[in-house]
């Protein structure tokens, strides 16, 4: 078993949105930021593979096993995290822990998950509902990871949440990966975080996946050419993947590959590209 | 050792980490044969992906500055005094040769050369 996440042909209809077909492979041991805007289909993916929705076409394997066939026990190979926590809010740590120690049997691991509440110092005696974001979110991913999962489908986690926050959680997921049989797939509007940590970044745009690529390799074969509109005309239109022109020239998002070698490029981010790919697609 | 990254260096990453690890074994600062950081601990220390640090210790384990066991991690290559002399002997001839080309344009003399090495020696 090399892949982690395996879709093939995906498709759902949602009254007139429709995802897919998407075919995606994910190895194993490796972190993968799912990017898009707001409605591109990111959680409808995640809760396809989690089975809260059923796809209309095309196949899920998670683990190398088709969602199908999946028994109680390999759903505890899975672990997730969702931007709210969806358990009865009247619940206070104590019985919230509880309940997923019930859940998960034989699977459930206490020192783990004591070990996160006391990182995140999470308080024993409040009820749910009085927690913050970042203390819901924080509980979301201490269950998440307290009963052996080797996959975990985080969907937007740290929407919403203070920069060291966050940051922390970028060092939990690289603590996690520590073991080669574990894999993240995290969907993000945050994506300075991606950038850091993640090795492959896919892109869905309207329900299309546009592209799964090897983070590196995808920020070091594009740059940002600042132009005059004269100069521009002389760039290769193949190699331009996006652009914005303003009153004072033109910035072109370029494939450096196909433009000569001597030109003064910017570095671009994973944000840029999200960017100028929507923007050229609005055009 | 010390691994830097700059986030404005023009280098990519996976290629800083590299030269600085390559520099390091150069250096003498590894005995032959001493374990590496995995790849995974790499990464998790200067937050970059696994695929960077691999992709780093990947090109040193073909430049034969390292070897990799599987299951045991990456070890320092025994360096051959003779290989590595030949090694940098290449990338003197070739800087050189750029200094040789800037100076025919520049029409800088031979003497001239010699003399800026040895204030440059200095």
């Amino acid at each position: 078993m090399q892949n982690a996440i395996e879709l093939n042909a995906v498709k759902k209809q949602l009254g007139n949105f429709t995802l897919g077909p998407i075919s995606l492979s994910v190895p194993k041991g490796c972190i993968v930021g799912y990017i898009g805007e707001n409605g591109a289909g990111k959680s409808t993916t995640i809760k396809l593979m989690l089975g809260l929705l059923r796809a209309d076409e095309g196949e899920i394997k998670l683990l190398g096993n088709n969602i199908k066939d999946f028994t109680p026990e390999m759903k505890k190979d899975i672990g997730y995290v969702f931007d709210n926590l969806y358990i009865p809010q009247e619940m206070n740590l104590k019985n919230a822990i509880s309940f997923h120690e019930k859940l998960y049997g034989s699977a459930w691991d206490s020192k783990t998950c004591n070990s996160f509440v006391d990182r995140f110092n999470l308080p024993h005696n409040k009820e749910i509902t009085h927690f913050s974001r970042g203390m819901k979110m924080q509980l979301g991913l201490t269950f998440a990871l307290s009963h052996g999962a080797k996959l975990l489908l985080l969907d937007e986690p740290t929407s919403g949440l203070d920069p060291v926050i966050r940051d922390d959680v970028l060092d939990i997921l690289l603590e996690y990966i520590q073991d080669e049989n574990n894999t993240v797939l995290i969907s993000s509007h945050i994506l300075s975080d991606l950038e850091k940590a993640a090795d492959y970044i896919a892109f869905i745009h309207k329900g299309q996946l546009l592209f799964m690529e090897q983070k590196d390799e995808l920020v070091e074969s594009c740059g940002i050419l600042s132009l005059s509109s004269e100069q521009a005309r002389d760039i290769d239109p193949s190699a331009i993947i996006g652009k914005r022109e303003h009153k004072f020239g033109v910035e072109l998002l370029v494939r450096r590959s196909l433009v000569p070698e001597n030109m003064d490029m910017d570095k671009v981010s994973i944000e840029d590209i999200m960017i100028y790919m929507i923007k050229e697609d609005r055009q | 050792m010390n691994i830097r990254i700059k986030n404005s260096s023009n280098d990519p990453i996976y290629l800083q980490i590299k030269n600085q690890i390559r520099d390091a074994i150069i250096n003498g600062e590894f005995e032959a044969e001493e374990l590496l950081p995995s790849i995974r601990v790499l990464a998790k220390e200067l937050r970059v992906s696994v695929i960077t640090t691999k992709r780093a210790y990947d090109e040193l384990e073909r430049e034969g500055y390292i070897h990799s066991v599987q299951g045991k991690g990456s070890f320092v290559a025994a360096q051959n005094k003779e290989l590595m002399r030949e090694k940098m002997l290449k990338k003197i001839e070739a800087s050189l040769l750029d200094a040789l080309r800037y100076a025919k344009l520049a029409e800088i003399s031979k003497e001239e050369l010699v003399q800026i090495l040895d204030i440059l020696e200095d």
